[in-house]
């Protein structure tokens, strides 16, 4: 075990916490996405903090209440609120009212595909507007816990109790349910197209091979996995919930069936987000106590981004590119790093 | 910049058959001059009077978890619910959740034992129960859902009393006790209650476990009060609601419930805790499904504190609570509420873990 408790203990490991541009964010952050070059810090209600490499802050108000979901394309943010809108944010800073819930139902999920499509639930329906095609909504058995876009094709994985509805908006075919038993809150294709995993309501994810629906558990977590981040290629799945990173192996066929975990960067405090670099075999983890490392998945050489002593990490997020980190923490203090 | 971190917050279960007056109660809660907000959790989203700002639809969805045990079960919907309203943290100062009236309340206390991030940001504060003091009785014969939410209570606050007579309101009352005795009992007219009486109880806290004595009719407002004591210090240990069939007692009808009961058990000798946890533990994973609930202050030997406990079926909490003061008298008690309850069973185990 490692710990970061003092100044004299972060000379025995390479840092950068002085090459942080500090910013004090002033709500809490539940994510940050890169919007062209600027960051976008999402806060837990009603606003989003963008700030440009200069740490200039300009403030969009997006929703009228908690912000309960998020996700983006590169090209614009969507989110959903309890105030049953969702809302897209662009490069411009400029909102647009997507939806609102007639009932005023929360907008609990959403996802974006990359020719545009956007999907979100409330309760137990599912939605998805695609560019030309008109609205199709579906519903499955309970409310529905995760949503994620097929890489390829316009397939929507969306995840309830007992398992995994596959929805073919665009389709006649029946949708396919990948059973398991359990709340799976959580759902993320492999970049590859091949495998399908979900982050449960106890400590564990669940996997199937789309193939064949073989599953895959992966258990041993102490906490929930909040937090999972493909690594470049889509080698590995990298995933919060325990005291280190756990990297599940994706490379072979079988994907992790049969094997072990690769774990990084263990400290005395839980790992709450992890993030891996778009290109090189690099992440970045976030924990529960504040600090944040940057480690190498090659060998687990480990960088100093922020030391302990914060609030939980909640916000973790490269540029495409891959040159800058942005992290912010429930307590509204975040950051920016220029590699 | 807002108040980031802040206390847990407190959340009160409020549970009832249907026509009860559950809705009369929440708008009371409401609508009272109290300068609190509360956020409002209630099923059958729009299809009630309810005038709140923060007003949440839930689906009661109740989740087995997978660990085998079919008693194991939490109320998904309430774990996404929760977690969407601590992002309004400073918004509100408590929760209360309405449940349908054909609910269990199980799955929403173990909701607070199970859930880790639920236990982080809130605590359960007290079931209560809004019952019909002119239909109760007749659900508690046909709706095993009712004879729950009496036996899970922590307050029943016993409505329209106007309706019924004097005769009447004993008898509901004596169905209620042979049930639960422990339960806070409030007779009311249109849920007219002091909100002291029902909210912020403490009734899921350890600390606030101070005694295990059964309740008697000792609440009334100008019905009959009877003046025999319960509190402190009285020396005749009887059971009540259990192994008694209808009797007197105090100029008072005791009933016995069919399938439910309450078992108490006490000793003034000190427990040997590596006899008593083990056998805690295994009676209710054994017999879990039966207990709904159960609470405890023990004496165990070698040991200046009091220990205190209390469970929801399967699942148990507990704590050293303090030391035990001068001239308190060492007494362990405990008590069980629940169906079909093996109480030879129990009394035989409970026995064999007294120190000798």
């Amino acid at each position: 075990m490692k710990q970061f408790e003092s100044d004299d203990n972060s000379a025995s490991i390479i840092s950068v916490t002085d090459k942080v541009r500090p910013l004090a964010l002033g709500m809490p952050v539940i994510a940050v996405h890169f919007l062209g070059d600027r960051a976008a810090f999402i806060g837990a209600e009603e606003n989003v903090a963008l700030v440009d490499g200069a740490g200039e802050i300009s403030t969009v108000v997006v929703h009228g209440g908690g912000i309960l979901c998020v996700a983006t394309d590169g090209a614009r943010i969507v989110m959903g609120g309890d105030d049953g809108k969702l809302v897209a944010l662009d490069k411009k800073g400029e909102t647009a009212l997507l939806a609102t819930d007639p009932k005023r139902r929360w907008i609990d999920n959403v996802a974006l595909h990359p020719d545009g499509a956007v999907a979100w639930s409330a309760g137990k329906t599912a939605f998805v507007r695609s560019g030309k095609a008109e609205e199709k909504s579906f519903e499955v058995p309970s409310t529905v816990g995760g949503l994620a876009f097929a890489p390829k094709g316009v397939r929507l994985a969306v995840a309830h109790y007992n398992g995994v509805t596959l929805w073919f908006p665009n389709m006649a075919a029946n949708a396919e349910v990948l059973e398991w038993a359990g709340s799976h809150l959580g759902v993320v294709f492999s970049p590859d197209n091949k495998f399908l995993v979900t982050a449960m309501h106890e400590p564990a994810l669940h996997g199937w091979r789309l193939a064949d629906h073989r599953h895959m558990r992966m258990t041993g977590y102490p906490g929930r996995v909040r937090s999972m981040s493909w690594s470049a290629g889509g080698k590995a799945l990298a995933t919060s919930g325990a005291d280190s990173v756990i990297m599940w192996p994706f490379a072979s066929k079988d994907g992790p069936m049969g094997k072990e975990p690769a774990m990084f960067a263990p400290l005395q405090a839980r790992v709450s987000m992890v993030a891996c670099h778009p290109k090189q075999d690099i992440l970045a983890v976030g924990y529960s106590d504040g600090t944040i490392l940057m480690v190498r998945m090659t060998d687990g050489a480990e960088i100093l981004v922020r030391k302990n002593g914060g609030a939980a990490v909640s916000a973790l997020a490269w540029n495409p590119k891959g040159t800058l980190l942005a992290f912010a923490a429930e307590d509204g203090d975040g950051g920016l790093l220029e590699l | 910049m807002p108040e980031l971190t802040s206390q847990k917050i407190p959340v009160t279960v409020l549970t009832g058959y249907l026509g009860a007056g559950k809705t009369t109660l929440l708008n009371r809660i409401l609508s009272e001059n109290h300068g609190k907000k509360y956020a409002v959790i209630v099923n059958e989203f729009g299809e009630i009077g309810i005038d709140n700002d923060l007003i949440i639809g839930a689906d009661e969805e109740v989740f087995e978890m997978n660990n085998g045990c079919v008693c194991c079960t939490v109320r998904g919907d309430l774990v996404r619910i929760l977690e969407g309203l601590m992002k309004r943290k400073g918004k509100f100062d408590a929760i209360i959740v309405e449940t349908t009236g054909l609910a269990d309340p199980a799955p929403v206390a173990q909701t607070f034992f199970v859930d880790e991030d639920v236990q982080k940001n809130a605590r359960l504060d007290a079931v209560v129960t809004v019952a019909d003091a002119r239909w109760l009785s007749d659900r508690l014969k046909d709706a095993p859902e009712a004879k729950n939410q009496i036996a899970f209570a922590d307050v029943i606050v016993l409505n329209k009393t106007d309706l019924v007579s004097k005769a009447e309101l004993a008898e509901v009352e004596a169905r209620i006790r042979a049930i639960n005795p422990y339960a806070k009992l409030h007779r009311t007219e249109r849920c007219q209650v002091a909100l002291s009486d029902v909210l912020e109880r403490g009734a899921f806290d350890l600390d606030r476990i101070l005694e295990i004595e059964p309740e008697f009719l000792e609440t009334g407002d100008g019905h009959d009060h009877h003046d025999h004591d319960h509190g402190h210090g009285h020396d005749h240990h009887h059971d009540h609601g259990h192994s008694h069939d209808t009797h007197s007692h105090g100029g008072l009808k005791h009933y016995h419930d069919e399938d439910m009961q309450s078992l108490s058990l006490r000793t003034s000798k000190p427990l040997d805790a590596t006899k008593f946890m083990p056998w805690l533990q295994g009676l209710v994973a054994a017999e879990g499904a039966k207990i709904l609930r159960s609470k405890g202050i023990l004496s165990f030997s070698d040991d200046d504190d009091r220990y205190v406990f209390q469970g929801v079926h399967m699942m148990l909490e507990g704590d050293h609570q303090r030391k035990w003061k001068d001239g308190e008298s060492r007494e362990s008690r405990l008590v069980f509420i629940g169906r079909e309850l093996p109480e030879q069973l129990i009394r035989d185990g409970f026995e064999s873990c007294i120190t000798t």
